[in-house]
């Protein structure tokens, strides 16, 4: 695992907005197969930097790779274009069309010939059947209709849409924004089944949360955000919530953060 | 580590809701056409038994002619609608449409206007060609400067108006003055009892054109995203500035097409058209159960729409109501309508 290269980092990377500093020199690092948590207090810019990565922002200075190449995405398409899928807080999700419709938004599925590239027409029924195949391959493929419109969904079940669009398309890596800030107990807890399985089938995945207790649930290593930087990356076996909030709060030092830190350790499967 | 959470189970949170009332509020919710095609079955129902008149064949093929001017515009209108937009403009482009083909078309010899003498196919390909670029100017207006459609439109109706006025004056130009194609779509055959205008089949084609487009093309996919939230459609990468300008651009198209079949229906060219139309293209979007807010609607709703303010309208004058009372009607039906369409917009699973 140590010696795998990174499939996504950053150096130093800086975006300022105004006079609002959001990231002051971050790093961050996420090895293939591992689940990493960004946590970090508000303000701490976590979300900025996985915004650099997702495309809806790009950083003012600092390098990024994505699987050894230097990236620096303008939009979100090309950061998807690199193989990274984002979910983002807002799920951008469009209400009333339906699931197929919105997990082929903006790569639908055009006819072959003449008919898909001068008019740009639809093969529905492929898109139908292929949506229809990644819900089932993330076990959510119990949703009845999948012409149904995502308004009709519950908050859960739209999360599930949006992580099922970002998995389908995801090649390299996929960020999950706040996935369960919105949801109930149960609808966390799908969304959480969710990361475990996107995980067991190899698949990176970066997790901003607020909640801490799931953050030592399903995360490999977890990226401590402290003004505007990366303060530590701790595991869920070397260090407990109240490590994590300390770090977070600046309670507790870097040099004694990184002097707790073992070695980089393999994730175990749960 | 090991996962402590119980797996829910999916299945259940997918099951259908139960219950007379969610169901007829989620059926609307998919086939929001159904309200407005109930409300013409029944309108035309009374209205036949108010006067039985209503249901002959001549005054069934006279509400045709009388949906083809605001019925080819409510298309437009229907577009930029579902994109959360509206169009204010769009009778005055119409009227500049024509206006250009009628003056490009005729000659001194046949008319008091100095005229260019263009052959009239030529004439009608400009003006529908300067609806085109007309529509072009809202969108950039909207897209470029981020301006509300709203006020971009209500200053371009002055500005259209003003030119019509500037460019060709005052000046209707009659059918006879014309070459007969300027008139082709006013001109009327029998189908058993039924007389149908040309007209009236080139806009039921294009109703069934856009229709397929908006649901079978990804510009049309785009179309109702954009409308529906601006933000995750561009998150989705979706270049939603390219998608709202290309509708602009596609509104105007159909309106110079609507240009050239009101001359037809009239019978000349005249800048005082349809002074209502702006607001009745909208109200027939809206009784079509399109919503205002963007995203929700289809052009069949649209077209039910339209057929439906002529029924009202024409029933209530066979029934012998005068105008008031006919004005109210619609007044009323539109409200009922958006009172409808929030209704069923509160919709969950």
């Amino acid at each position: 695992m140590s010696t795998m290269p990174a499939i996504l980092s950053g150096r130093g990377l800086v975006k300022r907005f105004g006079k609002v500093v959001g990231l002051n020199g971050a790093d961050i690092d996420l090895f293939p197969g591992e689940v990493l948590a960004v946590i970090g207090d508000n303000g701490a810019g976590k979300s900025t930097l996985i915004k650099c990565f997702s495309g809806a922002h790009a950083p003012d200075t600092g390098t990024m790779e994505v699987a050894g190449q230097d990236v620096l995405f303008r939009s979100t398409h090309e950061a998807r274009l690199a193989g990274i899928e984002t979910v983002f807080q807002t799920l951008a999700v469009s209400p009333a069309l339906d699931i197929a419709e919105n997990l082929y938004l903006g790569r639908e599925i055009l006819k072959e010939g003449f008919l898909g590239t001068a008019f740009r027409m639809l093969d529905r029924k492929r898109m139908r059947a292929e949506a229809g195949q990644h819900l089932q391959d993330l076990g959510i493929g119990t949703i009845q209709n999948i012409s149904q419109a995502v308004e009709t969904l519950s908050g859960g079940q739209r999360q599930a849409v949006a992580v099922a669009r970002a998995a389908a398309f995801g090649s390299k890596v996929i960020i999950l924004d706040e996935p369960t800030a919105a949801l109930g107990v149960r609808e966390s807890a799908r969304v959480l089944q969710l990361i475990h399985d996107l995980r067991e089938r190899g698949m990176p995945v970066i997790l901003i949360s607020h909640n801490m207790p799931q953050v030592f649930e399903v995360a490999d290593r977890i990226h401590v955000q402290r003004l505007g930087k990366r303060a530590a990356v701790i595991t869920p076996s070397t260090h407990n919530m109240n490590d994590a909030v300390a770090i977070m709060t600046g309670a507790l030092t870097v040099e004694e953060a990184d002097q707790a830190l073992g070695p980089v350790r393999t994730p175990v499967v749960s | 580590m090991t996962s402590t959470t119980a797996t829910p189970d999916l299945s259940e949170e997918f099951a259908e809701k139960s219950g007379i009332i969610p169901k007829i509020q989620s059926t609307l919710h998919k086939y929001p056409y159904l309200s407005p095609l109930f409300v013409l079955i029944v309108a035309m129902i009374v209205f036949t038994m108010l006067n039985e008149r209503f249901i002959l064949a001549t005054n069934l093929s006279l509400m045709t002619q009388q949906t083809v001017i605001v019925g080819t515009l409510a298309i437009a209108q229907t577009l930029i609608i579902l994109t959360a937009g509206i169009d204010l403009s769009i009778g005055a482009i119409m009227v500049f449409g024509q206006m250009m083909m009628a003056n490009l078309v005729v000659t001194s010899e046949v008319s008091n206007v100095a005229g260019y003498g263009w052959p009239a196919a030529l004439a009608i390909v400009a003006g529908v060609l300067i609806a085109v670029v007309a529509g072009g100017v809202n969108g950039f207006l909207i897209v470029r400067f981020e301006l509300p459609p709203f006020i971009v439109t209500l200053g371009t109706l002055s500005i259209f108006t003003a030119l019509s006025l500037i460019f060709f004056k005052a000046r209707t130009i009659q059918g006879p003055e014309m070459p007969d194609a300027m008139t082709w779509m006013g001109t009327t055959f029998k189908i058993g009892p039924f007389t149908v205008m040309t007209g009236v089949l080139v806009m039921l084609a294009m109703y069934g054109i856009f229709a397929y487009i908006l649901r079978n093309t990804a510009w049309g996919t785009h179309i109702y995203a954009v409308g529906d939230d601006p933000d995750a459609a561009e998150l989705s990468g979706i270049n939603t500035g390219r998608v709202l300008f290309s509708v602009y651009c596609v509104a105007g198209l159909i309106i110079g097409i609507a240009a050239w079949i009101t001359i037809g229906r009239v019978g000349s060219a005249s800048p005082n058209v349809a002074p209502n139309i702006n607001l009745d293209s909208i109200t027939a979007v809206v009784i079509g159960g399109t919503s205002l807010f963007g995203g929700r609607g289809t052009m069949i709703g649209t077209l039910l729409g339209a057929l439906i303010v002529v029924v009202f309208q024409n029933g209530l004058a066979l029934a012998g109501y005068d105008q008031a009372p006919r004005v109210l009607a619609v007044g009323v039906l539109v409200i009922a309508a958006v009172a409808l369409d929030q209704w069923i917009r509160k919709v969950q699973g």
